[in-house]
């Protein structure tokens, strides 16, 4: 076992510090040591993007990323994406009106995932290429055509919102 | 008003903490002082085991115990059989293998300590000495008479043979007008829920009761055995299905030697245990469903007509049977499907392999009797020059033969009597969807311009809601509000929101007004599991006719204190009133306090047993039978061998509809499910019995590129068996998917003349036959 390292970082706005082993994933970080489990673990090999979050803004796999790598950075988790009072995130509202969720176990990448996406690429409108987008995704439960969509519906709302 | 209504689309009430992280997964729990566990597995498919050193692993810092069979003691034995059949010479496996390990991936030895990293560590230090023995990796060869044995005492690998049918086969097949004969092979595949499988105990010494929480789809049969293999009673083992569970598909159904061994340690240490299943494992060691090979022959007129039907089938079940032979019976009863057939007759062979266990996912061997059936139907077509759609119009049981006797004995002993359906109409409005006719002519058009369209028909009957029963508590409480409590748990398919619908129904209130829970040994006796389609018509009309008595006491109990005509009185919005007087009335909430006994000195009216609830236990008559008719179309790449899905289209039957919005998320997904089987998810193993496609990367579940939105058309026929008038339909978006693709495919490849005798295909396959036909 290795010694263990001091790090420090913000989640979700709130600074955060822990001594973990330099192994330690920042997964495991998440959900074990600060208690935020909304972030799941669906393969462990970076494949399934259950995990995904961002790390100083862009969509990472937790699974592969390790804590003391997240040492001095921003990490934003599906914890805080429903604004202060409860208010949720246009794609969150989306999810549950196109019912794009059964088990939700991969949810929380998905959303993470969707809010990197419409952030990279505020255009986005054409349905082949969301779905090539979201193809880093994996769930086995819906088919992906309410996850579909609810990004279809959320950019066009972000797009009338730019041009008013 | 309500907004309770049975079959509308009513939004899910289990979305929002999902949606925010708040989910409840059984790796999210935590107790205090928990350790955490490791499984070392064997990477041998067959071998010896002649000695393991555990002696390193103990000595490592943060390691507290370290379990190899020989420290189980009385749990040393083998996990009992699920299904018993005389016709199955079964084995089941210990919860750690004693001196022999038969499939990659099988525990070998357990390992607790104070994190999983500190586990995983000390599973790299345990010696094991193996002696790799000879390994039958593929069911048809370990048939052979020189095939290595997964046990010396059992011939041939044979673990059942069967054969079931009706009419006289052999003397139709020997004077039909036209005989078809091919060889199929169906590979299933996976469950592959996202979540893995994850297991927590707690034992509590003074009250000498183990409390377990996993992700399992069938809490009580979990804490039964689990009971059985610690030697306890059963209310000694409460099992718990958190709030979420994340995806079942079939292999969470059943017990595995994990849900032994975490409650074994956490009662040996005296300190809560969790195990958490990584995706490696989970290739490893969660059951499968793999290889099935069929020689199917097919006797018919000149017109078309289905005489007769042969078929001699060979099944991979893997090194052990937990769940018995359910899957190949069931795949055997499933093959007529919605045909008349004059004569059938399937013999089953059912094999030992050195490989995972086979037990039902998805579809529970019902997507292989389909795709043969129908592949026999769509060569036929070829052969009489007769649209695919046709022929299986001239086949069609009609609706108006129901109830329909197929003269078979379906896996819960009764028989296969079909109760409702319209096959016929639905094979049209699926057809339609799709825009048959007008899609023949693109086709056409397409030919020319040297593009390959094709398109593909799967239709299905499903036998749905398995007994023996699930059952329901419905209960007022205090507050007014209804508590409906079920063994019944789910992994996504949104109990908490239609099972609220049924009550809020049958008690009209609104379904905010229920509380819902599921899936807990210790607040419902008794339980099966969710599994086979199985929970709208089992659960669901318990909840109904418990609901129903909860009603009917409500009003007896309000007609004594309003000193009323019971026929006088109505239950809405929460409260019981005198018609037309309606300041004469009482809260459900006060009728449940004074049922509770609330009232001292107050009588309950005669025959009202206290409280304000009712059980109930819904046990089917047979099953209710779904149906379904899936078309797609694709497009066929010629030089690379991908196949592109254009469009599918599913028009199905699953009787009355709680909530379409859940029922077309069942069925897209169960497509998704499907197109991976039909071109994407193989399990291949080499001879050595080792898994290949081990991970994603090698495994592909098919992504939202793959998967297209199905069109849906609902047909509704009410089942006749039970009071909702409901059949399941979990498992309908997965059952037909491979024999429509592989359909489409051939159909697109028409000019070259292929047949399409597998799945899953790929480019790589697809090229193959392409080749063979000289292009």
């Amino acid at each position: 076992m290795a010694e263990k390292r001091t790090i420090q970082l913000t989640v979700n706005g709130r600074p955060y510090s822990g001594q973990v082993e330099p192994r330690r994933t920042l997964a495991d970080f998440l959900r074990q040591d600060l208690d935020l489990t909304g972030t799941h673990l669906g393969c462990e090999h970076g494949v399934c993007g259950s995990c995904t979050i961002l790390l100083d803004g862009a969509a990472v796999r937790s699974c592969l990323v390790l804590a003391v790598q997240a040492h001095g950075r921003r990490v934003e988790t599906v914890e805080g994406l429903a604004g202060a009072n409860g208010e949720l995130h246009p794609i969150q509202t989306a999810f549950h009106k196109h019912h794009a969720l059964q088990c939700g176990f991969c949810t929380p990448g998905f959303l993470m995932s969707i809010v990197d996406l419409l952030k990279t690429r505020p255009d986005i409108e054409d349905e082949n290429e969301i779905r090539t987008a979201l193809a880093g995704n994996l769930c086995r439960c819906t088919g992906y055509s309410g996850i579909v969509a609810a990004v279809l519906e959320v950019a066009a709302q972000l797009r009338r919102e730019r041009t008013t | 008003m309500s907004r309770a209504l049975f079959g509308t689309r009513v939004e899910r009430r289990e979305d929002l903490a999902l949606l925010t992280g708040q989910g409840c997964f059984t790796d999210d729990l935590k107790r205090p002082g928990m350790l955490h566990a490791a499984v070392l597995r064997s990477p041998h498919a067959h071998a010896k085991i002649r000695s393991i050193d555990v002696a390193a692993a103990r000595a490592l810092a943060g390691v507290v115990a370290v379990l190899t069979h020989a420290d189980l003691g009385a749990a040393g034995k083998a996990i009992p059989l699920l299904q018993p059949n005389p016709l199955l010479v079964a084995r089941t496996q210990l919860l750690l293998a004693h001196d022999e390990v038969r499939y990659v991936g099988e525990p070998v030895a357990f390992v607790v300590g104070d994190d999983r990293y500190v586990a995983e560590d000390a599973l790299e230090l345990i010696e094991v000495a193996y002696e790799p023995l000879a390994v039958a990796a593929d069911a048809q060869e370990a048939l052979k008479d020189d095939a290595p044995l997964v046990y010396p005492e059992i011939a041939n690998n044979l673990a059942s043979r069967f054969t079931l049918g009706f009419g006289d086969a052999t003397e139709i097949f020997a004077r039909a007008d036209l005989v078809l004969r091919q060889r199929f092979k169906m590979h299933r595949g996976a469950g592959q829920a996202m979540e893995g499988r994850v297991v927590l105990a707690e034992y509590d010494r003074r009250a000498n009761g183990i409390t377990m929480w996993s992700a399992t789809q069938a809490p009580h049969l979990v804490g039964r055995l689990a009971s059985e293999m610690l030697g306890m009673e059963q209310r000694q083992v409460r099992v718990i299905a958190p709030h979420d569970v994340g995806g079942g598909f079939g292999p969470k159904a059943i017990f595995y030697p994990e849900e032994g061994l975490v409650p074994f340690a956490a009662r040996a240490l005296g300190r809560p245990v969790k195990w958490t299943e990584d995706r490696r494992e989970h290739f490893l060691a969660t059951n499968q469903e793999r290889d099935m090979y069929h020689d199917a022959e097919m006797a018919l007129t000149r017109e078309g007509k289905i005489l007769a039907f042969r078929d001699t089938a060979v099944f991979d079940t893997g090194a052990y049977v937990p769940w018995g032979i359910v899957d190949p019976w069931i795949s055997a009863t499933t093959i007529p499907g919605p045909y008349k057939l004059p004569a059938f007759q399937v013999n089953m062979q059912v094999v030992y392999t050195h490989k995972v266990p086979v037990t039902p996912v998805r579809g529970a061997g019902r997507p292989q009797a389909v795709f043969v059936m129908e592949r026999m139907m769509d060569l036929a077509a070829r052969e009489l020059q007769l649209d695919p759609a046709e022929i299986r119009q001239r086949n069609f049981i009609q609706p108006e033969e129901m109830p329909y006797a197929m003269g078979l004995v379906y896996r819960d002993g009764a028989q296969v009597i079909y109760d409702s359906g319209d096959y016929p109409a639905c094979l049209r409005k699926s057809q339609d969807l799709i825009g048959y006719d007008a899609f023949r002519r693109e086709q056409a058009k397409a030919r020319v311009e040297g593009r390959y369209l094709g398109v593909g028909i799967g239709v299905y009957v499903e036998g749905t809601g398995l007994g023996p029963y699930e059952g329901a508590i419905v209960q007022i409480e205090s507050s007014g509000k209804v508590l409906v409590t079920t063994g019944a748990s789910p992994q996504g398919q949104g109990h908490v929101t239609t099972m609220a619908q049924i009550a809020a129904h049958e008690l009209g209130i609104d379904v905010d007004d229920v509380t819902v829970i599921t899936g807990d040994t210790g607040a419902i006796p008794f339980g099966v599991g969710t599994f086979a389609s199985r929970i709208a018509v089992t659960a669901g009309n318990s909840i109904a006719l418990a609901a129903r008595e909860v009603r009917e006491k409500a009003l007896d109990i309000a007609a004594n204190l309003l000193e009323a005509n019971k026929d006088d009185l109505e239950l809405a919005q929460g409260s019981v009133f005198v018609r037309g007087a309606p300041a004469r009335s009482i809260s459900l909430g006060a009728l449940a306090l004074t049922a509770a006994g609330a009232r001292p000195g107050y009588t309950l009216p005669p025959g009202v047993q206290p409280g304000l609830l009712a059980t109930n236990y819904f046990s089917p008559s047979q099953a209710a039978y779904a149906s379904g008719a899936h078309v797609i179309t694709v497009e066929v790449d010629v030089r690379t061998g991908d196949v592109r899905i254009l469009d599918y289209a599913v028009a199905h039957d699953c009787g009355r509809m709680i909530n379409p919005m859940i029922v077309e998320g069942q069925i897209q997904g169960g497509v998704a499910h499907g197109i991976g089987n039909c071109f994407y998810e193989e399990l291949i193993y080499d001879d050595n019995g080792q898994l290949l496609t081990a991970s994603f990367m090698d495994y592909l579940l098919p992504t939202a590129k793959e998967v297209p939105t199905a069109k849906i058309a609902h047909m509704e026929v009410v089942c006749p068996l039970n009071p909702l008038g409901v059949k399941g339909v979990g498992e309908g978006g997965t059952i037909p998917s491979a024999a429509a693709f592989a359909g489409a495919v051939e159909d697109a490849l028409k000019p070259f003349n292929v047949t399409v005798k597998e799945v899953p295909l790929s480019p790589e396959k697809v090229r193959k036959l392409l080749r063979e036909a000289g292009r």
